[in-house]
């Protein structure tokens, strides 16, 4: 098989109420003004598709600050993708979360930073935790499935078991536990943000004691950091092997930390010729595949294969990026 | 569980993948290519039929031993309950 591309992250602005002292955001995020306008987001999703692309997660900065992101949701959901909305559920009322439904979202993910409003205020700068709680349950009302996703650090992490607790009453779908990776701004705050070897061995523990306990009602996902674990991390599930990113200023990356890497060359979907170019995106470096019970269904991409992989070997990850690969 | 009545859950959709002409299973972060005999158990997961009623008809409609047909949905139907992209009604 041929390298695909499934799914697209499109970023669509650096803006954000919040402050994250991990923000995925570049550092130079001020710099990055010159937004995509709607008509170009719907050429670049009708692009993706084009190239095999069955998914997209719209997310940012925060998605909720583009006054278009109703039509670019429809955009999206009319070049036929799974609209996947990447969210802090700030700012956010219940009619906008109807409009959004009804223009085509899927799925959403929102973040918490923690169990209540003084860690939130901490790690985010907004006294905000109640509002989100607010919007996972407008978005729920919709009809829609969400994920639940907390960055652990050495400030939260002993809340997981709280953290846990709080996304089971809720009904959320999914728990993403990331513990922080230490790119970017995190890498700024790292001596803030590193907890103890020990403090993300109980996550894990705590993480694969509810995942058995909540098999069927809820998924529990878990990113290990860098750190701990011998050697990289499978970014992405690997290296431009599912996923590519957009920027909000529209370069095309296979991460959205990639930039850092210097010495690369990326394309910009705004200049006609390059459009959303594979060879230079997806196809750097060369990638592996995995495949998974390929009795009935074969498992394009997800977030099983990791946690198992993990839960399985401890913290000596079988990893994806680049060469890493098994190549199975 | 043959009496359970399966559906798709919230943020789970089955679609058309017209650059391979099969059928993919999607979620959240998620897709599984599904073969023939999955994506024909999926289709009638509408939250209605029972397991054993999928069974019959599937058995029927590819003239199948109803025994291995219910062992195939049993088995199907676990995983995607496992992955949170199927629920009972």
């Amino acid at each position: 098989m041929s390298p695909r591309p499934y799914a697209i992250v499109a970023e669509l602005s650096y803006k954000c109420p919040l402050a994250c002292a991990y923000c995925s955001n570049p550092i130079d995020f001020r710099e990055h003004k010159e937004e995509l306008d709607t008509a170009t987001w719907a050429r670049v999703f009708r692009e993706a598709e084009a190239l095999g692309v069955v998914q997209a997660h719209l997310s940012g900065g925060e998605p909720l600050v583009r006054k278009d992101l109703e039509s670019i949701v429809h955009a999206a959901h009319d070049a036929g993708l799974y609209v996947h909305l990447v969210t802090s559920g700030i700012p956010l009322d219940p009619e906008r979360v109807d409009a959004l439904a009804k223009a085509g979202v899927d799925a959403v993910q929102v973040s918490l930073q923690g169990t209540d409003d003084a860690m939130t205020q901490h790690v985010a700068g907004l006294r905000c935790h109640a509002r989100k709680l607010d919007a996972i349950r407008w978005f729920q009302n919709a009809g829609l499935s969400v994920t639940v996703n907390v960055v652990l650090h050495r400030a939260n992490i002993d809340q997981t078991e709280e953290i846990i607790a709080l996304a089971e009453s809720i009904g959320a779908r999914r728990l993403e536990l990331a513990n922080v990776q230490t790119l970017g701004w995190a890498l700024q705050n790292r001596d803030a943000l590193l907890p103890d070897e020990a403090d993300v061995d109980r996550v894990r523990t705590l993480a694969i004691e509810a995942r058995t306990r909540l098999a069927g009602k809820m998924e529990i996902i878990l990113a290990m950091p860098d750190y701990f674990r011998g050697r990289p991390r499978a970014c992405m599930g690997g290296w431009a092997s599912t996923t590519m990113v957009v920027t909000p200023t529209g370069v095309v990356v296979p991460c959205h930390a990639a930039r850092a890497i210097t010495g690369m060359d990326f394309s910009n979907v705004r200049e006609s010729r390059s459009r959303l170019d594979l060879d230079r995106v997806a196809r750097v470096p060369e990638i592996s595949r995995r495949r998974v019970d390929v009795r009935a269904v074969q498992e394009l991409f997800g977030t099983r294969e990791r946690f198992r992989r993990m839960s399985l070997s401890g913290v000596r990850a079988d990893g994806r990026c680049g060469t890493n690969g098994s190549g199975v | 569980m043959t009496t359970a009545k399966p559906r798709l859950r919230a943020g789970a959709k089955l679609k058309h993948d017209r650059h391979t002409d099969r059928w993919l299973l999607l979620g959240p972060e998620r897709a599984l290519d599904l073969g023939e005999t999955a994506r024909a158990i999926v289709e009638l997961c509408d939250g209605v039929r029972t397991e054993s009623e999928i069974a019959k008809v599937l058995a029927q409609r590819f003239d199948a031993p109803t025994a291995k047909i219910e062992d195939d949905v049993a088995r199907l139907l676990t995983e995607l309950r496992a992955k949170c992209l199927v629920e009972d009604a």
